[in-house]
This record gives C-alpha cells, structure tokens and sequence, in this order.
C-alpha cells in the first residue's frame, strides 16, 4: 500500500535519512522503533508531506505522494507533540477541521470524543490544556476521519493508563477493519500488544523489518523488550 | 453538549446531501467501490473557509483596529488643520507612504509566525500548502484593506472627493498588497522570528530611504543628460515612488518637478501610463508572492 524507494533526507549536514527503502502491506499493524535521532519522525513526517525528502520517492497505492496533498486526506496522523492555535477553543477545533475536511471525507468516526469525555472541556482553549488533553484532541483527530492509514507517533507518552488503554482498544478495534497501522513508541510492552511486525530504525537506515515472533524466537527471549534490549546489545557490540 | 451533537448531525446531513464529484485515481480505493464517497475537494470553497477563520483570528488582534483608529485621526487632523484639500491629500500622502508598507510588512510577517501552530495543523490536512499560504494573504490584505477603506477612504470621500483621493486610496490598497506579499517572503526565508522581522524592517528601510538615496545619487551623477527612461525605470522598481508618482501627477503640482515631471504626466494622463503603472504593482504583488509560494512547498515544518 505504501512504498518508500530510496527515501533520503538531509537537514543542512546531517543525514537524517539514508537511501531508505520500505513496503508496508493493508492490514499490517507496524512499530516503528530505534533510539532517538535515528528518523522516525521525519520518516512518518516525509509520508504525510510535512516534510520534503531530499531524494526519492513515496507512493501509495502506486500513486506519488510528494508535492500531492490528496492522500492525506486517507491518513489520520497523531502527532508527538501536537500544536494548535492558543485562542481557538477545542470544539473550534473540531469544526474547524471537520469544515477543512468537508470534501474529503465519507465518514465520521466520533467514537473516541465520547469515551476520552472531551465534551467535559469542550470549551476550553487549547492554550488552557494539559500535554494529556491535548493527546487527547490529537487521537480525536487522527481518528475521526476514518482513514484507511492510521499513524501515531508516541501515541501513549502523554495519557494517563486508563486513556491509554481507551487508546488501545481503538487501535485494536481498527486493526480489525484492516487498516494500515504505523506506531512509534518507546513503551515496547504496549507495541507488542499493538503491533505484528517491527520496523528498527538507526541512523536513517532500516536495521530490520521483523514479525514480532520471528525477533523472539532469533533471540531466544519471552517479550519484546527483552528481544529489542538483546538487538540492542549486539549493535552497539558489533559497533 | 446536545449542541454539539447537533451541529454534527447537520454537517453530517449536508454531507450526504451535498453533491460532488467522484475522486480521481489519486484516492485510495475502499473494498467496495459503492462506498467511495470522497470528492474532490473544489480548491476556491476551502481557501475561503480557510480565508474565513484567519479573518477571525486576526479580527482577535487589535493591531488592525489601532491602525485604522491611527489612520483616522491623521486624515481628519490633516484635513481640518489645511482648509485646501489638495495640501491636506498632498500630506496624507506623505503619512500613509511611511506608514502603510512599514505596518503591512511588520504586521504579516509577526502574524505568520505566530499562526505558525495553525499553519502546521492544517499542513497535515488534505489541503495543499499553497491554499494554506493564500489564505494567509488574503486574510492579511483584506483587514488591512478595510483598514485603508475605513481610516483613509472615509476622510477623503468628506473633505476631498476626486480623482486624487480615489487614486491616493487605490494606489495605498496596491501598496498594503504588495508589501504584505514581501512581508510573507521575508517570513519565509527564515525560521527566526528575530530575523524575520529584522528582515522586513530592513526592506522597508530600503524602499523608502535607502533606494531613494541612491537614485538621487545617480541622477545627479547624470545631470547633463536626458534622464526620462532612467527616472521612469528607477521609479517602477520601487512601489513606494511609483505610488507616489501616481498620485502626485493627479494633484497637478508636475509643474514643480521640471522637465521629467512634465513627461511622467504625459505619460500617466494617458491610459498607456495608468495601465503601465498597474502593471508594474501587479509585479510587484505576483513575484514576492509567488516565490513564498515556492519557498513554502519546500519548507519543513
């Protein structure tokens, strides 16, 4: 469904991306993980248009993405931190996209407004809103559109454990309807609830693109972080 | 909250009501084709439901409110201070060539970086980057044209109707057009806010002191030679004294500035001088603009 060929990205000096090659397939529930710096955000970023890739190409379905804007239209992206205007308040908010949106969609998926209780604070600006609501509206947003392709970047490092788990039984509840699902995050243990394959990222090149039980079953080890941790160990050995 | 529920079973409703073409290819496809609903989203309709929340915002500011309420009371002052009209147009002149590119340019390119959360928002909206930036300007020059048209217009309609009023606020719209398209390039070229608005500062100082300088340098370095093309070419690559020129030659003081003054009238009496003149601002709107433009499709946000 998504196909990046030779994706490269360079910020001044630095590379941030490096001659990055990767399918992902419908249906596939995808952690996006590797230490900090290593591009995971300029990855999701470079998808979704934010950010223009140096060198290569993006395609969905066939179709390329970069300087195309249609295609967001079928993401619903939930930034790591996300930033709105100060004065608008979170029912604004709403509209606003929801009128932004008005051409591109076919159906509202209003199902997490209702069980992370925005309505409570509906008529709070977003300036006034803890980082936890603000994650809140983010999720709100990436799933309102019901997009084909969902992207959550740190989706759970914010929220309390009770809207963290409201968060996961969504993911799971979409996964379900076959939708393409790409999740970075820290927190391995709610990745391998989430998630069937792995994508390990390290300095802008793709380490391994692994199911989930084929890493546990190479390194020997009960759970995921203890795979990571051992993948982990090799790498810095081997460097 | 059943008021918000509400306004969603309406917006739902027009949805479903609403008629619009089917996407193009670019659209993923859903399983089953019956479902693909998605239209093309028709680009004029978001710019101005774009165009309608910035207004908003900026509306919050009070900058544009100041601005008018400064522009009134300099035209009234103005014109009740010289009882001659065209002494009280001749000033006012003067004033709004200061003020109105200095606070086009200042006031756009704070206001661009502050909507900075706004315009990365939307960014990740199915919305192309340029209906983002248009709706930027637009709402940028609108308020500070009906800031023109309250502050100046209305002063100018009561004590000095005519062909020099009209162009004096038609030729100031032009200028607030064209210094807010520098103002948007400027925030553009940089990341720094700092620098943004040094940057705009600096090409204010160029238009109205610096440039002026330099063509009264070079003119007196050719005083010995017919100087019209010169004067004409030096004064289109500057709004700031095109404006100027423009409105000058409708208040018949041409007769002060010799022998080129003479022939700009000429030149600006005839249809082929105003059209000329248009011309040139429209440069001068298009070209900063449309480099933004350029510089915004590849920018990293």
């Amino acid at each position: 469904m998504i196909a990046f060929k030779n994706i490269s990205k360079s910020f001044g000096k630095t590379k941030i991306l490096d001659q990055l090659n990767l399918e992902l397939l419908k249906g596939q529930s995808i952690a996006l993980i590797g230490p900090n710096g290593s591009g995971k955000t300029t990855l999701i970023k470079c998808l979704l248009g934010l950010v223009v890739p140096t060198s290569g190409k993006i395609q969905i379905e066939g179709v390329n993405t970069i300087g195309s804007w249609l295609h967001r239209s079928n993401i619903g992206y939930m930034p790591q931190i996300g930033r709105y205007p100060d004065n608008i308040t979170v029912m604004q908010l709403f509209e606003m996209i929801k009128e932004v949106r008005k051409d591109t969609y076919t159906k509202l998926d209003e199902e997490l407004l209702h069980s992370f209780d925005i309505f409570k604070f509906e008529n709070k600006t977003m300036r006034s809103l803890s980082g936890g609501m603000r994650q809140k509206v983010s999720a709100c947003l990436a799933f309102m559109f019901d997009p084909e392709i969902l992207i959550l970047d740190e989706p759970t490092a914010g929220l309390d454990p009770i809207s963290s788990e409201i968060l996961k039984e969504k993911l799971k509840k979409e996964l379900t309807k076959g939708k393409l699902v790409l999740i970075t995050s820290h927190i391995l243990s709610d990745l391998e609830e989430l998630t069937d394959k792995i994508i390990y990222l390290n300095e802008g090149k793709i380490v391994f693109f692994k199911k989930v039980e084929e890493l546990k079953s190479e390194t020997g080890s009960i759970n995921l972080s203890k795979a990571i941790a051992r993948i982990m160990e090799l790498q810095n050995n081997l460097s | 909250m059943r008021k918000f529920e509400n306004k969603l079973g309406n917006q739902h409703r027009n949805q479903i009501e609403g008629s619009g073409t089917f996407a193009s290819a670019i659209l993923l496809k859903h399983d089953d084709p019956s479902t693909i609903k998605m239209r093309t989203s028709t680009k004029k309709y978001l710019l101005l439901r774009l165009l309608k929340y910035v207004l908003l915002d900026i509306l919050k500011n009070r900058m544009v409110l100041f601005y008018t309420l400064f522009l009134l009371a300099t035209s009234f002052g103005l014109f009740s201070m010289s009882g001659d009209p065209t002494k009280g147009i001749a000033s006012l002149l003067n004033i709004v060539l200061l003020v109105s590119p200095l606070l086009s340019l200042i006031f756009s390119t704070i206001y661009f970086y502050n909507s900075y959360e706004f315009i990365e928002l939307l960014s990740a909206q199915p919305i192309q980057r340029k209906t983002i930036l248009y709706s930027q300007y637009w709402g940028l020059c609108i308020s500070l044209i009906v800031a023109l048209v309250i502050g100046l217009g209305i002063p100018l309609l009561l004590f000095a109707p005519g062909k020099a009023a009209l162009s004096l606020l038609i030729v100031s719209c032009g200028l607030t057009m064209a210094f807010v398209s520098l103002a948007l390039l400027a925030a553009l070229l940089t990341r720094d806010k700092a620098r943004g608005i040094g940057l705009s500062l600096l090409l204010w100082f160029y238009f109205t002191f610096i440039y002026d300088a330099l063509m009264l340098m070079i003119m007196f370095a050719y005083i010995d030679y017919p100087m019209e093309t010169l004067t004409l070419t030096m004064i289109s690559l500057n709004p700031i004294d095109l404006a100027r020129v423009i409105v000058l030659l409708q208040l018949d003081v041409s007769a002060l500035m010799g022998y080129t003054g003479a022939m700009l009238q000429d030149l600006f009496s005839s249809g082929k001088g105003v059209l000329l003149a248009s011309g040139v601002m429209l440069i001068w709107i298009l070209a900063p603009l449309r480099l933004a433009i350029k510089l915004f499709n590849k920018r990293d946000l």
